[in-house]
């Protein structure tokens, strides 16, 4: 930064200090300025072309649009002059001559900008006498539709299926007020990363099938998350109507994910809200108390070292815990192909598709493709739903405790079966496959009984004569912190909504 | 020369000098007229030179924008290692506009030669010219021509024996008006959609394949030898009027005139000995309304004010239009306005390359309403509106398409309110006569 030359500029009358090259547009967000834009997007290259982003710079004969313009050295720019603020409402309304005005169906209700700046600048009523125009609606593959009324050809969607995607599916077709956007022959959005295109448009053209009227923007609750379905960590909102998950959206992260997320992961969220879960603790078969079952864990972890089969979906205050309570063990990995997004350094799809794989390598658990394998007479599973595993080898076990959100098939008639809730149900972190150590928030309720992982395998591990008793997930990390070099110095508040490089994995982290 | 007519007596033929000669169209026919003289002393000269020669002789680019020829040539910074590129714009597609088509048809050869001047005074080995699809005769020609020129070794890896490489070839567009813009001509022929490009950067720095690149209109290109043989002073002494426009000008004229054609003369000529006399007046019995005087795209007068003009690039703004690019749409007194400015602004709404929400829903709402005023259906507002909205569409799009909507059109209703106005009373209908 120190060698980065620094231009001076007044903002909507404040002082602004940008590097050398940064857009107005970008400096104005420094001052706490937001211009209205459609076509400029930070993840994409400048087009300049929806013209909302107009500003009046002193000095220069025309308005200059913002996302374009870099700054320059004295410049005071005006925002909100009243030049400025007539040609975006000039814009607004031309993008809304054509448009259906269809916000009561349309699933961008709430959370659309040509709504937003329309209602900031935009004019009341319409001029527009004639008849719209109208195009029909297209699948566009994937998990798109294309609802060809409501674009505004800002073509950001576009340009990220050509220079992001690497895949030139999308074009604009046609010209004048005829223009739309067209799919390229033989192609459609199923390319692995394509759904991006839908939280890319800013307005309600490009929408998701699989979100299709299910739910208005202003009905979700959203919290910060992780997606859980490859070890790449992408950071995630989760958005819950009625404590069900509906949608995962991406968070922006410039060191994980940028601004994207795959489809598989994005798709992948239904699990989190099955209804056939276990919702209270099983011992021999019977319904138990927390404390009946427990009491029977901790003895039988007291009778001898246990074999451990813990899960990469854990976090790592679980997989310590566990630790903790029966020791280290092994894990088994599902995997998938890869899928890189070819515009984005290190980002893909993984071929591990579990988020906490690396966490647990790094706390002492190997991989292994039968972890049941040479199971001794206590046998501990955590998070492993057994599913293709040959459980025979647990016939000569004497205890079996197993952790699960769902009963797994195959388990022993006296196994010892303790609820515990999703990640979704729980706070905790994660560490991807760079060892960035990553935090999750709670977005729903755990169903029943079932209780958040980490506080169960406190318990558990109290219940065996082990340090336990842990109030928080982040009490817990303190403590793992504390002990474990690759999450020495490392807490909560450091690793934020963000993440944080471990101390012992940081390559590219 | 008025080609198909008589050339006029007051006419000042140097680029149409040949026009319908089809002797002038040969590599021999052109070298025994003087051709290629100028390009074999260019070819001995240092680019700097030429730049400067050009610049003293006042020459500004005949497309349209009259930006000074050689103060553009000397934007190209020769010797940075870079590539350099000159692109001929023979894109020719505002409407009323056809005199690069005569020069392509009938003289070939001299636009090849200031094609190859300009390439070596901007340090460029590759030229481009690229002629609109529709020009099929001229397309024709050019190739029959370059391949004469190229085989006879006046370009090509060692032009006229110079060591100097200077490669020209023919670039077909496909038919869009907006591939005529200088950014949109460059992406389509790097093969991309014909969209124009934000500037900064200009294409000095990073045009054609992201290097410094020229764009001419082939006129300015096709006057350089005659500007090289004669001496800038000569070029510069053509001037009747303003000191800031020199040489000579190709008018393509048309509408309701007696000889339409394209009419070549001196810079500052009487606009209204040029109407009246040069091209014959108007058609029997009829009298002369409006002109848009240089090409479409700029703003409508009425013949009183053209009568007053200096045909020079600051003669036709004192009347709040342009010269432009030469094209002299003629609207007699048997047109109606309301219906011809319909029909422009359609043009415009069609042509649009839909990047800029202004102008590719403005053209079109302008367009609409425009032709529900021509079929008796408008209203007072619909003009304030008219007006309202090529305020939205003036200055903030990426090119000036959307402006050249507007212009016309605004200044049509201005001069033209009355008929505007009969219509939305309904005390006249646009398929009689008005006015």
């Amino acid at each position: 930064m120190s060698d980065q030359k620094l231009v001076n500029l007044t903002i909507e009358g404040r002082p602004v200090s940008v590097p050398e090259g940064t857009t107005i547009l970008e400096a104005a967000k420094t001052a706490g300025v937001l211009i209205p834009h459609y076509c400029y997007h930070p993840g994409l290259k400048i087009a300049g072309v929806c013209r909302m982003c107009l500003v009046e710079v002193e000095k220069m004969p025309k308005l200059a649009p913002s996302c374009a313009t870099t700054v320059g050295e004295g410049q005071v720019v005006h925002v909100y002059s009243q030049k400025a603020l007539d040609a975006r409402k000039g814009v607004l309304e031309l993008l809304l001559i054509n448009h259906p005005l269809d916000c009561p169906i349309c699933d961008q209700a709430g959370e659309c900008e040509l709504q937003d700046y329309t209602f900031q600048e935009g004019r009341a009523d319409s001029r527009y006498r004639e008849p719209k125009r109208f195009n029909p609606a297209e699948d566009f593959g994937g998990d798109v539709l294309y609802v060809t009324n409501r674009c505004i050809l800002c073509t950001r969607c576009v340009r990220y299926m050509g220079d992001v995607a690497g895949d030139r599916a999308l074009c604009v077709e046609e010209r004048g007020d005829r223009a739309h956007i067209g799919i390229a022959p033989d192609h459609d959005l199923s390319h692995p990363w394509a759904a991006n295109v839908v939280d890319l448009c800013p307005v309600g053209a490009l929408v998701s099938k699989d979100f299709l009227n299910k739910a208005r923007a202003w009905e979700l609750d959203r919290t910060a998350s992780v997606c859980p379905n490859c070890s790449q960590g992408c950071n995630i909102t989760l958005e819950t109507r009625d404590a069900n998950v509906v949608r995962m959206k991406p968070r922006t992260n410039t060191a994980v994910n940028q601004f994207y997320l795959c489809d598989e992961g994005r798709l992948n969220y239904q699990w989190i809200n099955r209804d056939d879960r276990l919702e209270v603790p099983v011992v021999a078969g019977k319904p138990a108390t927390w404390e009946q079952a427990l009491a029977a864990a901790g003895a039988a972890l007291k009778g001898g070292a246990a074999h451990v089969v813990a899960h990469g979906s854990l976090s790592n205050e679980a997989l310590w815990l566990l630790k903790q309570a029966a020791g280290t063990g092994t894990f088994r990995v599902a995997s998938g192909a890869e899928a890189p997004l070819p515009g984005v350094p290190d980002l893909a799809l993984r071929a591990d598709r579990t988020p906490n794989a690396t966490g647990a390598e790094l706390l002492g658990f190997r991989r292994a493709d039968q972890p049941l394998a040479g199971a001794g007479r206590v046998v501990v599973i955590a998070g492993d739903d057994l599913g293709g595993l040959d459980t025979a080898a647990l016939s000569g076990a004497t205890a079996v405790i197993a952790l699960c959100t769902v009963l797994p098939k195959g388990l022993p008639s006296g196994a010892i079966v303790l609820p515990i809730a999703n990640f979704a149900e729980e706070e905790g972190t994660f560490t991807n496959l760079r060892g960035r150590v990553q935090r999750f928030l709670q977005a729903r309720p755990a169903p029943g009984h079932a209780r958040a992982s980490w506080s169960v395998l406190s318990d558990l591990a109290a219940a065996a004569g082990k340090k336990g008793g842990y109030g928080s997930a982040e009490a817990v990390f303190a403590a793992m912190a504390a002990t474990e070099t690759a999450f020495g110095g490392m807490s909560y508040d450091s690793i934020g909504l963000r993440g944080q490089a471990s101390a012992t994995a940081g390559v590219n982290a | 020369m008025g080609y198909p007519h008589k050339s006029h007596p007051r006419e000042t033929p140097i680029l149409s000098k040949h026009f319908g000669d089809p002797e002038a169209r040969t590599l021999e026919g052109w070298k025994a007229r003087g051709g290629y003289k100028a390009l074999a002393q260019a070819l001995a000269t240092d680019p700097v030179a030429i730049q400067n020669l050009v610049k003293e002789s006042g020459l500004r680019g005949r497309g349209g924008a009259g930006f000074p020829t050689g103060l553009k040539w000397s934007f190209m910074k020769l010797g940075d290692g870079k590539p350099h590129y000159l692109c001929c714009n023979a894109d020719e597609s505002e409407p009323g506009t056809f005199k690069d088509r005569e020069i392509m048809r009938w003289t070939p050869h001299a636009l090849i030669e200031g094609c190859a001047i300009a390439s070596h005074a901007i340090g460029a080995e590759t030229c481009y010219i690229y002629i609109r699809g529709e020009f099929t005769e001229p397309i024709a020609v050019m190739e029959a021509a370059l391949a004469e020129a190229r085989a006879a070794g006046v370009i090509g890896d060692n032009a006229m024996g110079s060591g100097k490489k200077i490669n020209i070839w023919v670039h077909r567009g496909a038919g869009a008006y907006i591939c005529g813009e200088e950014t949109a001509l460059m992406n389509s022929i790097e093969g991309r959609r014909g969209n124009p490009r934000i500037k900064p950067p200009f294409p000095a720095v990073a045009g054609l394949f992201g290097m410094p690149t020229t764009i001419n209109n082939v006129e300015t290109l096709a006057a350089v030898p005659h500007i090289l043989n004669n001496g800038p002073e000569w070029y510069k002494a053509m001037c009747l009027s303003s000191p800031k426009s020199n040489g000579s000008k190709l008018f393509s004229v048309c509408g309701n005139v007696a000889r339409p054609g394209n009419y070549e003369v001196v810079m500052g000529f009487s606009f209204k000995e040029f109407l009246y006399d040069v091209c014959g007046g108007p058609l029997p019995g009829r009298k002369f309304k409006a002109i848009i005087p240089g090409g479409s795209s700029v703003p409508v007068i009425t013949i009183e004010e053209a009568e007053q003009v200096k045909m020079d690039y600051e003669g036709f703004m004192e009347f709040g239009t342009m010269l432009g690019s030469g094209g002299v749409i003629i609207f007699d007194d048997a047109q109606s306005m309301p219906k011809q400015l319909a029909r422009l602004a359609r043009f415009y709404a069609h042509e649009s390359c839909a990047q800029c929400t202004q102008c590719r829903e403005g053209t079109a709402w302008m367009t609409k309403i425009l032709e529900r005023i021509v079929a008796g259906q408008g209203t007072f507002e619909d003009l304030d509106t008219i007006f309202e909205l090529t305020e939205s569409m003036t200055g903030k799009t990426i090119c000036v398409l959307s402006d050249s909507c507007g212009a016309p059109v605004t200044s049509g209703i201005t001069r033209f309110r009355g008929e505007f106005e009969s219509l939305i009373t309904g005390k006249r209908s646009s398929t009689v006569a008005v006015g």
